[in-house]
């Protein structure tokens, strides 16, 4: 089957998933996220390298804290960036997805950032493009529905190198409600690509998706047992619909099994990293004690995911 | 309508029903079939059909076919030498009244192409709570109960729908599928579910609900025929039940006989299917319930529009056309899996037709001419422009298939002709 | 195919650069060399003219006008700038002049980090073929080659710079 990220050369034209993403374009995504680090550092935190170039935010579920990211990463490339709001306007009024993409083709987009609750909306842009030969528009998948962030995946490898260097003999934990987070896919996966010792999910079953163990991960439904040895902690956030109800019967019970305080973060590696997409629930995934100590990176991650995501989208934009 | 006689000479005629598979001649008189082998005396031929090389079998028997569109869904239902199908009643608006359904036996009646069999609303506006007038229904032409995709909530309603139609000896068909199990979902809840991050529709769901029916037609008698399984472990439950002395027919949809959760590739909507496809060993435990006699196939022939399926896989609408498609993938598999191919026929004719108790499924002397002749060997390319249907989704679309239909009779007419 | 080159010493280009760069020195001048020839050779210039500051690096692939036709770098090279630029007298140090695109794309990534007081160009090697404005007031090697030959620079096993010419005809 035809890789739907990759043109004709093997170039990346879409990062729709860090699945079948190649070795060699994720690890290109990360050095060149390095050298955008320091951009960020300037005075003039920009570069010119877009200059001219039409990205459009099509955020068809509300995020401000991701669109934002993806923002300020298009300005401080000089992309022209137009925030589209289609979750209140087109679709509203009865236009579809690939009309709503037709039109703004039509207005020379040179980039859509896509976030939408459905999985595999992007993919379907991406098809629509090639069908219409328009494969010099790029998308990047900035959330689909429980499917990928890759954007987050890419981010989280960038931190985990960063502070760990070598990924093999790594025990990473992913913790909490996998089954609904398309972070925990992309890192997964991301994960996987890049030979990672050991990689573990951990969670209660009603949280955990049924084929979880087919995805090379090793299951642990207990967080003291997952979390042991562990060089990197992942922690997930726990959506405010999901904690009362029947998949976890409240946000107290669901902290005093899932919740990572000191006690149960000194059962990993003392040098352990803890990671955690953002926003965080205090007190529900994670302790305040944790989520403030010197072993969270969680703003480091911040910082890094401007820099993956003006790499993502500067060769995307070159290819 | 004016028949004429017709002799199909030099076909391989396979008529499961009477075991007959040999190279022979047969002859159509008025709307009958009249004689095989030698013609009877007097027969004077108005039209010959050559049928060297073709296979002469009676006209195919669909179980389910949604009809949009009578003027061009039943060309291509006999077009794809389906002379005979059951539509469900999840019509707009549902088969829940006996005006409703005789004026679409009527309509069906004037196009004059394959005949159509309503299947009437279980219950009042299928909503799962009042009962729809049966009897009433079954006057007007119903030939059998059922609640197309929807649920019934409440069990005792069931019951009682089961109950009251066992009464009458009048057949229940249901699809079986726990609403609260399936609820959300859009794929089998397996591997590519999983990783793709799609909602999942689990196995339980199926067998959760084949259970409930299987008690509850061993407590009213009703009988039972169970639609479009999907898994191994829901034919395994009807196998089981059958051993045990139940009198319970089922079906399977044809695409679960060739495609797995795997065809979903990345996020086809065309491969969104109510019951969903799932994984690779349940379409093997398919085929070998469709083989062994267990199950029998259905086209579930679902025509969506471009807007319905242009649009992320858990919006899109579920289903495939399949009228076009029956033939060719019933023998398709029959070659993959090395099934004789009068065994596969009858599951396509003989066996649909005795379910729905119709007059249909045979060549029998005596019997309604409804003949589909079959070139066994041609291959051709699925494309949205020859596909007579007006829906044009399928995952076959650019697929190669092998089997192709010649000619089409109704009542001795020759309604399709290639 | 055009004439076999003879190519000189790079190490004593070096020096001899440092040579015409010393009588015009200004008192607080910087270096800032372009990735990756052009850092090798600034380094070699700030031992030679005794500059004690540490050098600035640069990368252009960010400011590049091929961005559209190429694409990004695969080996995108940190940009550090570890000093005030601002008033600064900069020598901006390269291997080889040739259009001049290079030289453009790091003067525009330098005035992002302030407004210097001058930038001068110091290459090693100057090839012709000028698409822009664009002169180095520093040059040790005028030389004239065909437009398939590419003159790259690298250091051997020993860590000495060397020039190899390679033709792409």
């Amino acid at each position: 089957m035809l890789n739907p990220q990759l043109n004709a050369n093997g170039k990346l034209n879409h990062l729709l998933s860090t699945e079948s993403l190649p070795r060699e374009v994720m690890t290109h995504i990360l050095d060149t996220a390095s050298s955008f680090l320091e951009v960020s550092d300037r005075d003039v935190k920009k570069v010119p390298l877009l200059r001219g170039k039409s990205v459009f935010n099509l955020f068809f579920e509300n995020s401000t804290r991701t669109r934002t990211t993806f923002e300020i990463a298009a300005k401080r490339l000089s992309a022209d960036v137009i925030n589209l709001d289609v979750g209140r306007s087109s679709t509203a009024k009865g236009e579809t997805l690939l009309d709503t993409i037709d039109n703004l083709v039509a207005m020379h987009a040179d980039m859509f950032v896509v976030r939408h609750a459905s999985s595999g909306a992007p993919h379907l842009i991406a098809e629509h493009l090639r069908r219409i030969g328009r494969e010099d528009v790029h998308v990047v998948n900035a959330g689909d529905g429980r499917h990928a962030h890759p954007t987050q995946g890419l981010l989280d490898m960038y931190t985990i190198r960063h502070f760990k260097r070598d990924f093999s003999g790594l025990k990473v934990a992913i913790v909490g409600d996998i089954l609904h987070s398309r972070v925990a896919r992309s890192d997964i996966f991301a994960l996987a690509t890049l030979e990672t010792g050991e990689v573990r999910a951990v969670g209660p079953q009603t949280l955990l998706p049924s084929a979880i163990g087919r995805m090379g991960v090793r299951v642990f439904n207990d967080l003291r047992e997952g979390i042991r040895d562990c060089d990197v902690v992942i922690m997930l956030r726990l959506q405010n619909e999901r904690m009362n109800g029947a998949l976890l019967p409240s946000a107290g019970e669901y902290f005093n099994c899932y919740g990572l305080t000191p006690e149960i973060l000194a059962l990993a590696r003392p040098d352990a990293i803890v990671m955690h997409p953002g926003p965080m629930n205090r007190g529900v995934e994670i302790d305040s004690l944790v989520a403030d100590g010197r072993q969270a990176v969680i703003l480091s991650q911040v910082t890094f995911g401007i820099a993956v995501r003006m790499a993502v989208m500067s060769i995307l934009a070159g290819n | 309508m004016r028949t004429e006689n017709i002799h199909i000479r030099n076909g391989r005629l396979i008529d499961p029903g009477n075991g007959i598979d040999r190279q022979t001649d047969i002859f159509v008189a008025q709307g009958k079939v009249c004689a095989l082998g030698q013609a009877p005396a007097g027969f004077a031929a108005a039209r010959v059909i050559d049928a060297t090389d073709r296979v002469v079998c009676p006209g195919l028997v669909d179980l389910s076919a949604r009809l949009p569109s009578f003027e061009s869904e039943l060309v291509a239902a006999v077009a794809g030498g389906i002379t005979a199908l059951a539509c469900p009643p999840d019509t707009q608006p549902p088969l829940d009244e006996p005006d409703l359904v005789e004026s679409l036996v009527k309509h069906s009646e004037s196009i004059g192409l394959a005949r159509v069999f309503p299947i009437g609303a279980l219950t009042q506006g299928l909503a799962g709570e009042k009962l729809a007038e049966m009897a009433g229904l079954s006057r007007a032409g119903c030939i059998a109960f059922s609640q197309a995709t929807r649920p019934i909530f409440d069990t005792q309603v069931l019951l009682r729908a089961m109950h009251y139609a066992a009464s009458f000896g009048y057949a229940v068909r249901l699809q079986p599928q726990d609403h609260y199990l399936a609820k959300d979902g859009v794929a089998h809840d397996g591997e590519v579910a999983s990783r793709l991050g799609l909602p999942g529709i689990p196995v339980c769901a199926e067998t959760v609900a084949i259970s409930t029916a299987l008690h509850l037609a061993a407590e009213t008698g009703a009988r039972l025929h169970l639609s479009r399984l999907s898994s191994a472990a829901g034919v395994a439950l009807v196998r089981e039940a059958r051993r045990g002395g139940m009198q319970v027919s089922c079906d399977v949809p044809v695409h679960h006989l060739h495609l797995s959760e795997s065809d979903i590739g990345y996020f086809d909507s065309q491969a969104r299917f109510d019951p969903p496809l799932r994984a690779a060993s349940d379409r093997a435990a398919l085929r070998a319930a469709v083989a062994e006699g267990l199950a029998m196939v259905c086209s579930d022939h679902t025509p969506v529009g471009e807007d319905g399926k242009q649009l992320p896989f858990g919006e899109a609408l579920p289903g495939a056309v399949g009228l076009e498609l029956l033939l060719p993938l019933i023998v398709q598999w029959a070659r993959e899996d090395d099934v004789p191919l009068p065994v596969a026929l009858a599951r396509v004719s003989r066996d649909p037709a005795a379910a729905l108790g119709i007059d249909a499924g045979s060549l029998e002397v005596g019997r309604r001419a409804d003949i589909c002749v079959f070139d066994p060997e041609e291959s051709w390319c699925v494309r949205a422009e020859t596909l007579r249907s007006r829906g044009k989704n399928t995952p076959f679309l650019g697929r190669d298939v092998t089997g192709r239909v010649c000619a089409t009779l109704v009542g001795g007419r020759v309604v399709f002709e290639a | 195919m055009p004439p076999p080159l003879t190519l000189p010493d790079a190490e004593a280009q070096c020096a001899a650069l440092a040579g015409l760069i010393r009588p015009k020195l200004p008192s607080n001048a910087a270096l800032v060399g372009i990735h990756s020839g052009g850092v090798w050779i600034a380094q070699r210039l700030k031992t030679l003219l005794g500059l004690q500051e540490e050098i600035g690096l640069i990368d252009v692939s960010f400011y590049r006008d091929d961005f559209g036709e190429k694409g990004l770098h695969p080996q995108v090279k940190r940009t550090s700038v570890p000093f005030e630029v601002e008033g600064r007298p900069l020598i901006l140090v390269d291997d080889v002049l040739y259009t001049g695109r290079t030289t453009r794309a790091a003067i525009n990534e330098l005035f992002d980090y302030g407004r210097p007081a001058g930038i001068r160009l110091a290459v090693l090697a100057d090839r012709g073929g000028r698409e822009l404005p664009i002169y180095a007031e520093f040059c040790a090697w005028q030389v004239e080659l065909a437009d398939s030959q590419e003159l790259v620079l690298e250091p051997d096993a020993a860590g000495r710079l060397q020039w190899r010419c390679i033709d792409h005809a």
